[in-house]
Order: C-alpha cells, then sequence, then structure tokens
C-alpha cells in the first residue's frame, strides 16, 4: 500500500464553492435603534456591541473620544466604578472598549446565565456614566504612561508618523497624540463629548453567540426608551493636509531595527476600486506566500515580517506596507519593495498565482464567518458603512474574476511607487 | 462538555477526533514533545529556530505553505519552554492536503540550506524586533536566570543570546529532527464536522508508513529549592522604573496548582483585583500592576510585574505589594471573592473555546499532560477550591527566601 501513495502531487482540489454569508435578523427597538443578531455557536455565551458615531473624527480635542470611552465603566449615577467592576467580574462578564477613528465601541462579553445581571451594567454604563475627576487621573495618568512608553517602539511611531504624512496633522485620521495632549483634557470634555455622541440617535446593537428568546425584550427595556435621545450632529468635513514630501525620517536612535511605512490615500468601502485593491494588495503583503514576504522574509532574511493592508474608513481610506527590518539592511529592504511595486505595475500577475490568491482570499472569507463572534466582527463594519450583505458578494465575484489586466491596471493607478508615501524610524536614514 | 474519540497508529501516534458540525472549517493541531527544555545551554532558542525550519520544505513537498493557501487553509506555529505546536485551518472538504503537508514533513525534511540560512536571519531578527528593541523586552530574559539557576527554564525559548542561533549548524539541525520529530512523540487532534473512521483512514493512510522513532526520555535537572531572596538591578532606556518579582509554584500535575491558578485571579483578574483596586486606584503607587502565573508544565513561576507611576519610589511601592502578599497569606479569602474568581474561570472557559481550532490546541495540550478528558474537568477542579487551600498556598509561594525580584529601572 505505501507504494501507490504518490507523496509528489496534492491531493485533489475540491472548489470551494460559494460562501453561504450568515444572514443576520435584523429588528428595530421603539427608539429607532436598528439591532443585528447572530444567533449560533456552541457555547452559552452572548456578545452585545454598542456601535456609537463616537470616534475620534468626532472630537475636538485629541484624546477626548478615547478618554470618554475609556470612562464610561469609572462611576455611573448608580454605581461605583468598583461596585461596577466588581459585580462585572462576580457574574464571570467583561467589557471591552475600542475607540477608533469613525466609531466607538462598548461590548459586554457575559455567559447566557447571568445576562440578567450583566446587562443592567451594560446599560449603566452606557447611559448614566458621570465621570468621576479623581478616576479620571487614574484613567488618564495610565494612558498617559502607555503612550510614552509606546513612543520607545519604532513600529508605534511609524503608525503614528505615517497617519500625520498622509492626513496631516490637523485631520483627524491624521493626529499624533502627544502626551501633554492628554493632560488638556477633563471631565467637563468628557461630559460634553459624551452627551453629544452617546445616544439612542447615535447608536446601534451587534449581537452575537446563542440568543435566548425574548433578548429583544431586554434589550428594548434597556435600551428602547426615549430616556436618552439626542441629536445626531452632522460630521464635521476636514481638509486634507498631508505632506509634500514622499521620503520622510524619523530618527530613534540606539534602534536595531528600522520601522518602514510605504502607502498613500485610498478610499473607503464602497469605491468600484476597493475589492480589485483587496486582490492586488494579497498578491504583494496580504497573507504569508505574499510576494513582500517571499522577497524580505523567505529570501533575504530582512525581517520576522512585513505586510501591506488596504485599511477602509467611513470619509477615506489609505494602503500601506509596513514591516521591521534589521536597521542595517534599510536601503535594500526599502529597494526591494520599490522592486515589487513595480513589478506590479509592469508585469501581469501569473495565473498560478492568481488562483493562489484567489483560494487563499476565499477561505480567508470562510474563516472570517466561523463563528458567531467573527459573524458579529465582519459585519460590524459593514453595518456602520450602510453597506449590506451584497457588499461581500461583490467581494467574493471580484476575487473569483479579477483579471490579470485589471489588476495591472490598478497597480498602475494606485501602487506606482513614485506616487506613494515612505517613512522610515530608525537610527539612520537613506 | 468536549466529546471526542482516540485512538493511537502503530508507531506511536496519538490522534484525538472531535466533532461539531456547526462550521465548514477543521482544524489539525499537531504538537511536538519538545520544547526550549530540551536545549542544550549553548545551543538555547534551537527549538524555536527548528519551528521555522519546518516550513522550509520536506523531502517531497518544496513548499509548506502554497499547496495549503491553494485550498483556503491557513497555518501558523509556537514554541514554548515546554512543547513545539503546528495548527492549521482548512475548508473541510479539502482536508486531505492538510494530511498530505503534514505528514511528508514528519515523515522528512528537505534540510536546504538556503532555508536554514535565511531563517536564522529570519529567527535574529525576531529576537531583535519582539526582544532587544522594546522597551523592557528582555525582562524576562533577565528574570528567568535570575530564578533558575540549574533547571532548563532558565533560558526564554527564543534563546540566551542571538549569537546560538547564528551559530547554528546543519548536522545539529538533523540530529534535533531525528530526536524529536517522529510520531511517538507527537499528538495530533483534528476538529471539525468530520467522522472518526474517516480520520482514522486518512490518519493510517498518510502517518500509517511513518517509522516510529526512538522514544524519548526526558531527564532534566531538578531546580534545587531556593533557600535566599535573589535580587537584580538594571538601568535601560525605558521612561519608568518597573519592578518584576518571581515565586517559584508548583507544576502542572500538581494538585495545588488549582488554588495557585487562583491566587492570581484574586490579586489581579478583571479590575476588580486586589492589586488594581489598592496600588493602582487607592494608592496611585502603580500606572499598571498583574498577577499571573507562568503556565509551564514543571515547576514554573509565580509572577508579579508593575510599572510605578513616575516619582514613587521602589522603596515603597514594593512595601505596599508586600503588605498585599502578606494579606492573602495571613487571612483567609472571603467566599464572596472566591466564588469571583471561580465564577470568572468558568466564563473565561467558555469563551476560550469559540472555535474549533482553540478546541484542538486544548485537546492537544492536555493529551500531552496525560489526557485529553482533563478538559472536560477542569471546572470542576477550580470550583472544588477552598479558602483554606488558597491560604495553604499562598503561605507556601510567598516565602521571602522563595522570591527573586529584578529592578528595571528607568536611566535618568
Amino acid at each position: 500500500m505505501t507504494n501507490l501513495l504518490n507523496r509528489k502531487s496534492q491531493p485533489a482540489i475540491q472548489s470551494l464553492g460559494r460562501i453561504q454569508f450568515p444572514q443576520p435578523q435584523i429588528s428595530q427597538l421603539s427608539n429607532g435603534i436598528k439591532v443585528y443578531q447572530f444567533n449560533s455557536g456552541s457555547q452559552d455565551v452572548i456578545s452585545i456591541e454598542m456601535v456609537f458615531a463616537a470616534g475620534s473624527w468626532f472630537q475636538k480635542k485629541p484624546f477626548s473620544a478615547m478618554a470618554t470611552n475609556l470612562m464610561l465603566r469609572e462611576g455611573t449615577r448608580n454605581f461605583s466604578a468598583q461596585k461596577l467592576s466588581e459585580t462585572l467580574d462576580y457574574f464571570g462578564a467583561h467589557f471591552e472598549n475600542t475607540t477608533e477613528r469613525d466609531n466607538a465601541y462598548i461590548t459586554l462579553y457575559s455567559l447566557n446565565k447571568h445576562l440578567n445581571n450583566t446587562l443592567p451594567l451594560l446599560s449603566e454604563i452606557v447611559k448614566n456614566p458621570v465621570f468621576p475627576a479623581s478616576e479620571y487621573d487614574v484613567i488618564a495618568g495610565k494612558q498617559r504612561q502607555m503612550l510614552e512608553v509606546n513612543r520607545q517602539k519604532v513600529n508605534f511611531l511609524a503608525r503614528t508618523h505615517f497617519n500625520s504624512i498622509l492626513f496631516g496633522s490637523k485631520h483627524p485620521y491624521g493626529i499624533n497624540l502627544e502626551p501633554n495632549d492628554i493632560g488638556r483634557v477633563n471631565t467637563a470634555d468628557l461630559v460634553e463629548f459624551h452627551k453629544s455622541q452617546y445616544h439612542s440617535g447615535n447608536c446601534t446593537i451587534i449581537v452575537a453567540g446563542l440568543i435566548k428568546p425574548g433578548l429583544i425584550n431586554d434589550l428594548e427595556t434597556y435600551f428602547g426608551g426615549s430616556d436618552w435621545s439626542g441629536n445626531s450632529i452632522s460630521p464635521i468635513q476636514y481638509l486634507l493636509s498631508g505632506s509634500d514630501q514622499k521620503y520622510n525620517f524619523h530618527q530613534k536612535e540606539g534602534a536595531m531595527q528600522s520601522a518602514i511605512r510605504i502607502g498613500g490615500l485610498m478610499f473607503s468601502r464602497s469605491h468600484p476600486d476597493f475589492a480589485g485593491m483587496k486582490v492586488l494588495n494579497a498578491i504583494l503583503g496580504g497573507y504569508f506566500g505574499s510576494r513582500l514576504m517571499n522577497n524580505l522574509r523567505e529570501d533575504k532574511g530582512y525581517t520576522y515580517g512585513i505586510g501591506s493592508s488596504v485599511v477602509p474608513l467611513r470619509n477615506g481610506g489609505f494602503f500601506v506596507i509596513s514591516g521591521e527590518v534589521g536597521a542595517g539592511v534599510i536601503k535594500e529592504a526599502l529597494s526591494e519593495i520599490k522592486f515589487e511595486l513595480n513589478r506590479l505595475c509592469t508585469e501581469q500577475v501569473g495565473e498560478s498565482e492568481l488562483s493562489l490568491v484567489r483560494s487563499y482570499l476565499t477561505g480567508e472569507m470562510l474563516r472570517a464567518v466561523d463563528g458567531p463572534f467573527a459573524q458579529a466582527d465582519l459585519y460590524s463594519e459593514l453595518i456602520e458603512d450602510g453597506l449590506d450583505i451584497s457588499h461581500f458578494e461583490q467581494l467574493t465575484d471580484t476575487i473569483n474574476h479579477i483579471n490579470a489586466q485589471q489588476l495591472q491596471d490598478l497597480a498602475i493607478r494606485y501602487l506606482n511607487p513614485d506616487d506613494l508615501f515612505t517613512l522610515v524610524v530608525g537610527p539612520e536614514g537613506i | 462538555m468536549t466529546e471526542f474519540d482516540r485512538f493511537t497508529l502503530d508507531n506511536g501516534l496519538r490522534v484525538v477526533v472531535h466533532r461539531d458540525s456547526s462550521t465548514p472549517i477543521v482544524a489539525m493541531n499537531i504538537l511536538y514533545n519538545v520544547g526550549s527544555r530540551d536545549e542544550h545551554p549553548d545551543r538555547t532558542g534551537f527549538a524555536h529556530l527548528f519551528e521555522h525550519l519546518m516550513f522550509g520544505g520536506s523531502v517531497n513537498i518544496p513548499r509548506y505553505d502554497e499547496p495549503l493557501e491553494r485550498v483556503g487553509g491557513e497555518n501558523n506555529a509556537f514554541t514554548n519552554n515546554d512543547f513545539t505546536n503546528y495548527y492549521l485551518t482548512v475548508p473541510g472538504h479539502n482536508l486531505e492536503t492538510a494530511f498530505w503537508l503534514e505528514s511528508d514533513r514528519m515523515l522528512n525534511l528537505a534540510f536546504s540550506t538556503k532555508s536554514f540560512d535565511v531563517q536564522r536571519n529570519v529567527v535574529v531578527e525576531e529576537f531583535r524586533q519582539n526582544y532587544l528593541n522594546q522597551p523592557y523586552g528582555d525582562a524576562w530574559l533577565l528574570l528567568r536566570p535570575l530564578a533558575y539557576k540549574v533547571h532548563p527554564y532558565q533560558w526564554a525559548t527564543i534563546g540566551i543570546d542571538p549569537s546560538h542561533i547564528e551559530n547554528a549548524s546543519m548536522d545539529e539541525v538533523r540530529d534535533f529532527y531525528e530526536r524529536f520529530y517522529n510520531p511517538c512523540n507527537a499528538i495530533m487532534v483534528i476538529a471539525g464536522n468530520v467522522e472518526t473512521n474517516e480520520i482514522k483512514a486518512l490518519s493510517e493512510k498518510w502517518f500509517g508508513v511513518i517509522e516510529k522513532g526512538t522514544v524519548y526520555h526526558r531527564n532534566l535537572p531538578v531546580e534545587p529549592t531556593q533557600t535566599e531572596a535573589r535580587t537584580l538591578t538594571v538601568h535601560r532606556d525605558v521612561p519608568y522604573d518597573a519592578i518584576y518579582k518571581s515565586w517559584h509554584m508548583c507544576s502542572r500535575a500538581d494538585d495545588g496548582f488549582f488554588a495557585t491558578d487562583l491566587i492570581s485571579d484574586i490579586l489581579s483578574a478583571g479590575q476588580s483585583g486586589r492589586l488594581n483596586q489598592q496600588l493602582v486606584k487607592n494608592l496611585r503607587l502603580f500606572s499598571e500592576i498583574n498577577a499571573f502565573i507562568s503556565g509551564d508544565i514543571e515547576a514554573g513561576l509565580f509572577v508579579i510585574t508593575g510599572k510605578l507611576i513616575k516619582g514613587v519610589s521602589m522603596a515603597d511601592a514594593e512595601a505596599a505589594l508586600q503588605l498585599e502578599i502578606d494579606e492573602i497569606c495571613k487571612n483567609e479569602i472571603a467566599e464572596n471573592e472566591l466564588q469571583k474568581v471561580k465564577n470568572r474561570v468558568e466564563a473565561m472557559m467558555a469563551f476560550s473555546e469559540m472555535r474549533v481550532l482553540d478546541k484542538a490546541m486544548n485537546l492537544a495540550y492536555y493529551e500531552l499532560l496525560g489526557d485529553a478528558s482533563l478538559v472536560n474537568s477542569l471546572v470542576h477542579k477550580y470550583a472544588s477550591v477552598t479558602a483554606n487551600e488558597i491560604s495553604v498556598e499562598a503561605k507556601k509561594i510567598f516565602k521571602t527566601e522563595n522570591c527573586s525580584t529584578l529592578y528595571y529601572l528607568a536611566k535618568n
């Protein structure tokens, strides 16, 4: 039997077929809040994510959006910070607070059997936070120390400085938070930000897990009333004021590695070229077998990891290559990245590589809908951009059908190395 | 309750199968019973370097990653002090490609010089990126040899120094492979919408012919009981002073393990943990402080690490921390607080098994400990811990002479 086994050839490859994207159950609370439910999984747990248009885009002072979100759980009308955390921990639940550029999120993770004890806490922190000054001192001090530590890292410096290069340091997507910014925010700012952004007119709820019947009634009880309404402010439009220098260097003395960023402004998810750019990006640096990884890591050993991504935002977006390389090979690394960008612009990708990337991306989509929490994460981005399931169907369609000529056209339009910005953070530039 | 089937091939490969029909994804996890504890003191970091080489092509397959990506799969691996773990997920109907790939690299590697040269560089860059070029990144590299004088846990998985990796030779690579990468030294778990009979047939087909290899008998030096407190002070270019304290604790198989783990939760789990409430919020001595166990299979470390608030003296911070340690040794924990940490453990376990890959990894780990079914008795084990056991374990661990302290101070 051993002799019959052909180890040289891959077993027959089965087509991955059509991905069944799960449809959330959509309902609406009396006050208009939309609730999306993903009911599946094997564990008796639930996540309730509340999404607010309360990201750094909406803040008047740097840090105030993030500070407001962090402070929600630090004391409410009916609970001290300590009582909140004691109760939450007692029932084995936890909150996750995240503030991004466009949105802020507060998510409750709970065992179903304790939800009647934990859901009221979520309501309390979202609707009734009081922002005690003493608690704020602790949180702000901690954030300041974390920022100071992060500013020792080339990777962190590269990320924040590159945002400024692309968008301008006054633009909400380009703000580079300084330790002193934290000192300029006080609890009155947080009260104001909470009032303007954390209200029922500015909120979406996404539920995932094994959902018990009657959950929607509980959500109605806690979040469906008119007691926390507010007026959504119309979003401010900011002007881009990015750098006019294509090459930028930020010195970090004594660093053993240099962090690299190369990229440019792009677009939001609804742009017609978004799906094609996802495929092109994968070829360049979007998976382990990508050209950047093959060249700079697997062939040259310059780096532990390098990749690229297309980052869609509500009002725009960007493309970026990022990695850390040995400080001694920075010139060689930049030159290889440029070589790979040029290759995308001048040569058509071969059928074997393209089919590999199609399969990889299809597998990635399958993993992205595997399990209720993954589904909720995937859809949460879509919902916020006002898109629906058809977005994934279009994306899948592009993954399966885009051709080499179309990819080359995209590369010429968006990835010409002479048009992109470069940032090096390390001991020496080029 | 995670149900599973188990069988062993004639060559000693242990196979665990868990069925979960709720997902089209199948996870394959292969654990090799070799970690950095099995390394020679002059060749530390070798088990981890070897993990990289496992992706450099096998005897019949020049590239590992590409065929897997071609069927929509994804993979990775990690090495720790105790074992090396390779895992992948793949859309179920292409599972056979995973068997083909994994069996070939268990059968034999290609031992490509090119891959060897490149991966040595990659690992040195990893060493720099994660340990040397990070603020506080070398703390564990300093703490381990302070706490361990004899046992190989004295070095981190990445190794003592990049030179150990730079000096490794191809002969050593071959020797390492022959000693450890054998079916009788591995555990394979498949989790997903699969039938045990189908997995049995695939396992026999692809892995059955691999030679058993020599059984590895681990015989590591025993760390003598620590008899006096140790300290080390370093000055580094970091913004804040930090403290790292470690105490020797029991092994994973010891009855006291569960109480010890709960002690770390009492001190620092969630926002309501004692250290956070007292030292961060009330006294404002630390900006952050954490207690945790190292998670090793053999006798490991109980660790507390904290960063001090600017201007606070190390003596004041350490004295206040000591009061918290004295408290948990002297006064029995209240029933409510004990119930809190038990509830938390129960929830964490539920959240840690959301995907088939999580379940596959857990089953492999507990099978390595001796029995995959341990995974189903954990909640009960934690729930049975009494307040008295917490006190007894705390007193055992937090002896002054059992402690090693690293003072990691800001230069200016």
